[in-house]
């Protein structure tokens, strides 16, 4: 389970931002975790109180949201939404494709606690 | 680490970045920050920097992934035997399945470096990183890295690398790539392995492994071979002189390769380092020795 050492990187940037911020406590941390990108949103959500525990970000809400995937196709040039197996065009059917959603893997905000 | 390269501030964050910038604030009174980091960016730094070692000396290093069984040690095995009067070769050992896939290798007189996990379920940069300091690059001409038996945690983690290797053995299901998406989606060649088998087994469909892996929009090359009786090993040995002489003729044009393992929606979306081509360039203070040229 790869969540676990995600977690801790994640908790890495999250406490050195409180710390460059001089944050008593950070209370909400936003991800965007892609149906693509390889890591499990339920997992990190179950790993992340014994990974914070101890550090600033012990009382933090983890607020995971998803995009659609989405995929560019080459051979129309359209865009559709495309399933997690599947990243063929939606439109027309071919499998030159690239994907423009789905496997976001990014820490997008952080809400912390200062006393200044 | 380079904390302050900059490499993940793009013009839509900035602002935010730059000495403690104006920070919103929530109805709560809290402070918020905007980041768009990759939850990955550590592990991503310390790849780009092991990429630097391998392009320094013009190695070209490939991540071999497989189900634990599926005969990565084995191909290596049939691999060396084929190359090493060609070129010079080495092997970083992650996997942890059996205790002597090193000692296989070392058997074919190469070097062998065995990273010990303890029980991770992958590889990552800082483990491979710290094989390198046990490996004299410059000699060589290629590295390869044999992971850890697992289709779903390696594929997250960038290890510097500059191609991905996926075994699919003819024993597990021809629908491997639509069940692991990650993996297959990022992989540079797709080895059908043990395809001495295919004649006693009759529910493996190397044509349908194949379309499982298209569906992805994946157009990798598919070599069904078999480290046991030779068989198609001569297309993955030429696959391999091709690479090996395609990289070092890149390299002479400052040209350089990252493997698609990370992701490409994030470059659309806070345009990120260019997944093909990257020339990062950023200074890496070492505090620690390298293995001495
Ligand atoms: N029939 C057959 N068996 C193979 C082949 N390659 C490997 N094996 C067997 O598969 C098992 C696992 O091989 P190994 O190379 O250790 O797999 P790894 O865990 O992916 O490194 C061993 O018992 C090998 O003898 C092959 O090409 N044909
Ligand atoms: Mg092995
Ligand atoms: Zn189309
Ligand atoms: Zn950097
Ligand atoms: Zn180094």
């Amino acid at each position: 389970m790869h969540e676990l050492s995600i977690c801790q990187s994640l908790l890495n940037q999250v406490s050195n931002l409180a710390a460059e911020h001089n944050a008593s406590a950070v209370e909400n941390i936003y991800l965007q975790v892609g149906p693509l990108s390889g890591v499990e949103p339920e997992l990190l959500q179950s790993v992340f109180p014994f990974a914070s525990a101890n550090t600033v970000a012990e009382q933090a809400k983890l607020i995971i949201s998803s995009m659609p995937i989405r995929v560019h196709c080459r051979t129309c040039s359209g865009e559709s939404e495309a399933t997690i197996n599947r990243l063929v065009c939606g439109l027309c059917g071919d499998w030159h494709t690239e994907l423009i959603a789905g496997d976001e893997l990014l820490l997008e905000r952080v809400e912390m606690r200062t006393d200044h | 680490m380079c904390d302050t390269c900059g490499c993940n501030i793009t013009p839509g964050n900035k602002h935010l970045i730059q000495a403690n910038g104006k920070l919103a604030t929530t109805e709560s009174g809290a402070a918020a920050v905007d980041v768009l980091t990759s939850l990955l960016s550590e592990n991503d730094h310390q790849a780009m920097h092991n990429r630097d070692h391998f392009d320094k000396h013009q190695v070209l290093a490939l991540n071999l992934m497989s189900s634990p069984g599926s005969g990565k040690t084995a191909l290596l095995e049939s691999t060396i035997d084929a190359l090493k009067d060609e070129f010079n070769i080495a092997v970083i050992e992650g996997d942890l399945e059996t205790e002597n896939d090193a000692e296989r290798i070392r058997a074919k007189g190469v070097t062998a470096i065995q990273i010990t996990t303890g029980s991770a379920c992958h590889l990552d940069a800082h483990m491979v990183h710290d094989a390198l300091h046990h490996l004299n690059l410059a000699p060589l001409d290629i590295v390869f890295i044999e992971n850890v038996g697992n289709l779903v945690c390696p594929a997250s983690f960038d290890l510097g690398h500059h191609y991905n290797i996926t075994l699919l053995s003819v024993t597990e299901g021809d629908d491997k790539p639509a069940k692991y998406p990650v993996m297959f989606r990022a992989t540079d060649l797709m080895l059908l392995s043990k395809s001495d088998l295919l004649a006693v087994l009759d529910d493996f469909d190397p044509a349908k492994a194949e379309h499982y892996l298209r569906q992805l929009a994946n157009a990798a090359p598919v070599i069904p071979l078999s480290a046991k009786t030779g068989d198609g090993l001569a297309l993955w040995i030429d696959w391999l002189r091709k690479q090996i002489k395609q990289h070092k003729h890149r390299l002479a044009s400052g040209e350089r390769i990252t493997p698609d393992i990370q992701s490409d929606g994030q470059h659309y979306h806070s345009g990120n380092h260019d997944n093909k081509l990257t020339p990062h360039h950023h200074a890496h203070d070492h505090n620690h020795e390298h293995v001495k040229l």
